[in-house]
């Protein structure tokens, strides 16, 4: 497939993340996920362990991470599995990356729901930011990916960039912020929509009023 | 002699619901998530005597309720408790499975609960675990919600540390824990079965059944997976009883309900309101209409992706609930309402879920790994219409081939979008492959 991601060679990704190994604190964490589920079921942990094993290749190479595969042999000793069964779930779900990405990953969702409010025009603002789905810009700051549905359909269209949701986007409002991410700043999360605050129709409200001032308790209207 | 006849029963109520009748009284996030502010709404408020009524009388309270599971099948949410053992006789425990892996295109709901009004959910959890004689439940949230998951697990946190969870919850000498565990990206893992092979650290695909979840789920104990809304409701349900509960909405479609309403509407929000609300009565009132106006309207998906497309004319005084929309040849599901006006392609709108679709097969079951790329390249072709008018019978044949040939829902999921398309949008596709033949080049005029 052309647009496959390129996998780095085996030999140079050895010799790079040959010896990884977590940091304590990711450790501690481990550990403790490992702690949710019952004795023997340790395997139980492998997804909150491959993402935190992503985290840290990304914190230690200062983009989003990816997992080369002497990390996933590194997490696959940690609970005792084969390493086959765990490079299948990094195979099979869709946040692990099997290959490097830039610092800001940019996915923008593009189901039915974000396409109807113009997830096409928020595509186009990335393509003409010279960004091209999967692949990563040269300066190394941006990778594009087109998402699947990503649950903010009351606040369409959004990207998630890293960890943030940006909603209610226009081409403008994104260039805005991938504007401010590249000159490292933090631009406000969610919504984009002024004055709105998270899902409530923007206007007037419609419905749970007192709640805008006040954390009203309603049992007393019971 | 003249028949008895029984006075007429009143009309069921179908909204506009009352403030104070909303569960989710936060959920829009103006005030904060946490224990402290959630306990000044009324959650956790004397959670112990919620438990005092005791489990089966729980289970009857919520049978009595008319509460159907929220995650789109509508099963019975009280009998699926009942289905749970109520003594182990081999030492297994038993496990409650909260579905959070939102990932229905249009489904919106779960997010806003967990953000918001995590307390409510984790108190559910309690007195749902509790009724059913769980030792734990396992919240799985899919990965893409990763503020969300952040905000759960600093609510469970703060519910640990009150006493309101773990060992003598609520100080009712019943002990209890309840874990988050963090999807990675697959719709897929919304299905019970999937969801349970992911927690167990595998791919998530679906089991085949039986062995059901109740007899055997979570490490081979029984189980039961309910949505996220299912289980959050469940504490005001027990606290203003079954009848304030089944007060709303039509027969067998009872309660209140997120909905969530996306697409070409004025003001597209979730709002919380009675089941079996018209259709036309919901847009007005909270989403300042369609836009355009009622005459722009095209077609509804009423209920996330899943289910097949209304048009105007059929929906706009449609009841908004699970018999209501069967009867329209189509569903409530998640109650994820997709709005389309008549400025939309509506077969790319479709095309890109049959897309959908494909991306999220598992791969495990032929009919659907291969029906799904075979439905969306068809699909693509009719967008264009680059294809002959008997492909679209083919397609509809093919549907029918993947529709109930698959362990799980999702090769379903993914035929009836289209059959819905072509049962109601049939000209539109014919039009096109009409258009696209007579502005072709006649092959005479190249030789």
């Amino acid at each position: 497939m052309a647009d496959a991601p390129q996998i780095p060679d085996e030999a140079d990704v050895r010799a790079q993340w040959g010896d990884f190994a977590f940091t304590d604190a990711n450790m501690a964490r481990a550990k403790e996920l490992i702690s949710h589920y019952p004795e023997g079921r340790q395997a139980s942990a492998v997804m909150g362990l491959l993402d935190l094993a992503q985290r840290q290749v990304g914190a230690q190479t200062n983009t989003q991470g990816w997992l080369p595969i002497p990390v996933i042999e590194y997490v696959a000793g940690l609970l005792d599995m084969p390493y086959m069964r765990v490079f299948e779930v990094v195979t099979f779900y869709t946040m692990y990356n099997m290959a490097p990405v830039g610092r800001f990953h940019v996915q923008v969702c593009g189901t039915t729901p974000c396409m109807l409010r113009g997830s096409d025009d928020i595509l186009d603002a990335c393509y003409k930011r010279g960004m091209k789905k999967g692949a990563t810009t040269p300066d190394g700051l941006f990778t594009l990916t087109e998402v699947e549905c990503l649950g903010n359909c009351a606040s369409a269209p959004m990207v998630q960039i890293n960890d943030d949701n940006y909603e209610d986007l226009t081409p403008e409002r994104l260039d805005f912020i991938l504007d401010e991410l590249a000159a490292g700043r933090k631009p406000k999360v969610g919504t984009q929509e002024p004055g709105r605050q998270s899902v409530e129709p923007v206007g007037e409200p419609t419905n749970l009023a007192a709640m805008v001032t006040d954390n009203h308790d309603y049992r007393g209207e019971w | 002699m003249a028949e008895e006849t029984a006075p007429p029963a009143p009309p069921p109520f179908v909204g506009p619901l009352e403030d104070k009748d909303r569960i989710f009284t936060n959920v829009y996030g103006y005030q904060p998530w946490t224990l402290e502010a959630a306990r000044k709404r009324g959650d956790w408020d004397n959670t112990r005597k919620l438990l005092e009524i005791g489990q089966d009388q729980i289970i009857e309270t919520i049978k009595a309720s008319g509460l159907r599971g929220r995650g789109g099948a509508g099963f019975p949410t009280g009998m699926k408790w009942s289905f749970m053992p109520k003594e182990s006789r081999d030492g297994r425990p038993s496990f409650l499975v909260i579905n959070a892996d939102e990932s229905e295109p249009g489904s919106c709901k779960d997010r806003e609960i967990i953000r918001h009004d995590p307390h409510k959910l984790i108190e559910g959890a309690l007195v749902a675990g509790f009724a059913m004689r769980a030792r734990a439940a396992y919240i799985y949230i899919r990965g893409e919600y990763i503020y969300e998951a952040k905000v759960l697990e600093a609510a469970v946190k703060e519910a640990y540390e009150a006493g309101l969870i773990g060992k003598n919850a609520c100080k009712s000498g019943y002990d209890f824990d309840v874990f988050v565990h963090r999807g990675a990206g697959a719709y897929i893992c919304g299905e019970e079965t999937a969801m349970i092979e992911s927690l167990e650290g595998k791919k998530g695909q679906p089991r085949l059944k039986p062995p059901f979840p109740a007899g055997a789920g979570l490490y081979g104990c029984p189980t039961t997976v309910n949505n996220v809304e299912s289980i959050a409701v469940s504490p005001t349900i027990l606290r203003r009883g079954a009848a304030w509960f089944s007060s709303f909405g039509r027969e067998n479609n009872r309660g209140t309900k997120l909905f969530q309403i996306s697409g070409h509407v004025n003001r597209p929000c979730v709002v919380e309101e009675s089941m079996s609300i018209p259709f036309r009565e919901l847009i007005e009132r909270h989403c300042g209409g369609i836009r355009g106006g009622w005459d722009n309207l095209l077609a509804v998906i009423p209920g996330g992706s899943s289910v097949p497309l209304v048009p105007a004319e059929q929906i706009m005084d449609a009841p908004m609930d699970f018999d209501g929309l069967r009867a329209l040849g189509s569903g409530l599901g998640t109650a994820a309402v997709i709005v389309m006006d008549k400025s939309t392609d509506i077969v790319r709108s479709i095309a890109r879920l049959s897309y959908f679709y494909k991306h999220e097969s598992c791969g495990q079951c032929t009919p659907c790994r291969e029906g799904t790329g075979w439905m969306w390249r068809v699909m693509e072709r009719l967008v264009t219409g680059d294809a002959d008018v008997e492909e679209i019978d083919m397609l509809f044949q093919v549907t029918k081939q993947v529709e109930g040939h698959t362990i799980c829902a999702l090769g379903d999921a993914a035929a009836w979008p289209i059959q819905g398309l072509i049962r109601h949008f049939r000209p539109e596709i014919e039009r096109r492959i009409a258009a696209k033949r007579d502005s072709a080049p006649t092959l005479e005029a190249a030789e």
